[in-house]
């Protein structure tokens, strides 16, 4: 779907509705059209505030990387519940600087999210040229090997997933 | 409502339950501020997680109908935990925290 003037975030319309929807808890014709008409009403008297957004290339690919997430974020709250319960002197924390290559504002709110939702790393500051993320861990061995993980698992599927060139 | 249904929204609430619980103990144990803040992060998005699928399951068997609006709440949460925690952790480098002496690599000036 092409944005238009009259349709500005076709993506966030279509949000906008199944949200309604799901608050609604119910599916009937009224709530649908109700729906849909908030679904376009809000983007088109709200998109004077909006920053233009990035995008979307690979729609699939960004609901197969969303699903690898929840699946962390599963593995993350075991691994953390462990780490806490246990002796918390074997614990290696530390500050990781991580070097990102994407540019756009919603991609990299996405990147520090996912690395906060996920195993023992909390992203806690961006550097003010965009260029470096500062990353604290709760334990962790070896700190190159964290960077390339982070690299790999996420950065690189949301590079492919709004294209944006890696510089 | 059958026992079988019964007893796996028992189970789920119990799940969530534990690990709100160990969320907290994170944030009770652990040395300092920043380690601390891993807990509630991430302990507990399981924790809420078990609670919101006792609850689908419930009112799904009770109303003989779907119930998803619980899925929000996750939803809500995916959003708001991690913009909570780098807000913190932004004040606390602001703050100059004092950090566990073990921790390796130091967070930069700006």
């Amino acid at each position: 779907m092409k944005p238009s003037r009259w349709l500005p975030h076709p993506l966030l319309s279509i949000c906008l509705l199944v949200v309604w929807l799901l608050l609604i808890n119910g599916f009937s014709l009224g709530h649908l059209l109700l729906g849909a008409l908030l679904g376009w009403l809000i983007p088109l008297v709200t998109q004077v505030f909006w920053i233009n957004p990035p995008r979307i290339r690979k729609p699939i690919k960004l609901c197969l990387f969303l699903l690898h997430v929840i699946w962390d974020i599963l593995l993350a709250n075991l691994q953390v519940a462990r780490l806490i319960l246990g002796p918390s002197s074997r614990l290696r924390p530390a500050f990781v600087e991580i070097p990102v290559q994407l540019e756009d504002e919603l991609a990299l709110t996405m990147l520090a999210s996912v690395i906060s939702l996920t195993p023992g790393t909390v992203s806690a500051d961006l550097s003010d040229d965009r260029k470096t993320l500062l990353v604290h861990t709760l334990d962790v061995a070896d700190e190159e090997q964290l960077v390339r993980d982070i690299k790999a698992r996420y950065e690189a599927p949301l590079l492919e997933v709004f294209a944006c060139s890696a510089t | 409502m059958n026992e079988w249904i019964e007893g796996i929204v028992a189970l789920f609430l119990l799940l969530g339950s534990l690990f709100a619980l160990v969320g907290a103990l994170g944030l009770y144990r652990l040395p300092d501020f920043f380690m601390r803040l891993h807990g509630p992060t991430k302990a507990t998005t399981l924790g809420v997680g078990g609670m919101v699928i006792a609850s689908m399951i419930y009112f799904g068997a009770r109303d003989q109908g779907l119930s998803l609006h619980e899925l929000l709440i996750t939803l809500f949460l995916f959003i708001t935990a991690p913009v909570s925690a780098h807000m913190l952790a932004k004040a606390a480098l602001q703050q100059k925290l004092r950090l566990h002496e073990k921790t390796r690599g130091r967070p930069w000036e700006q």
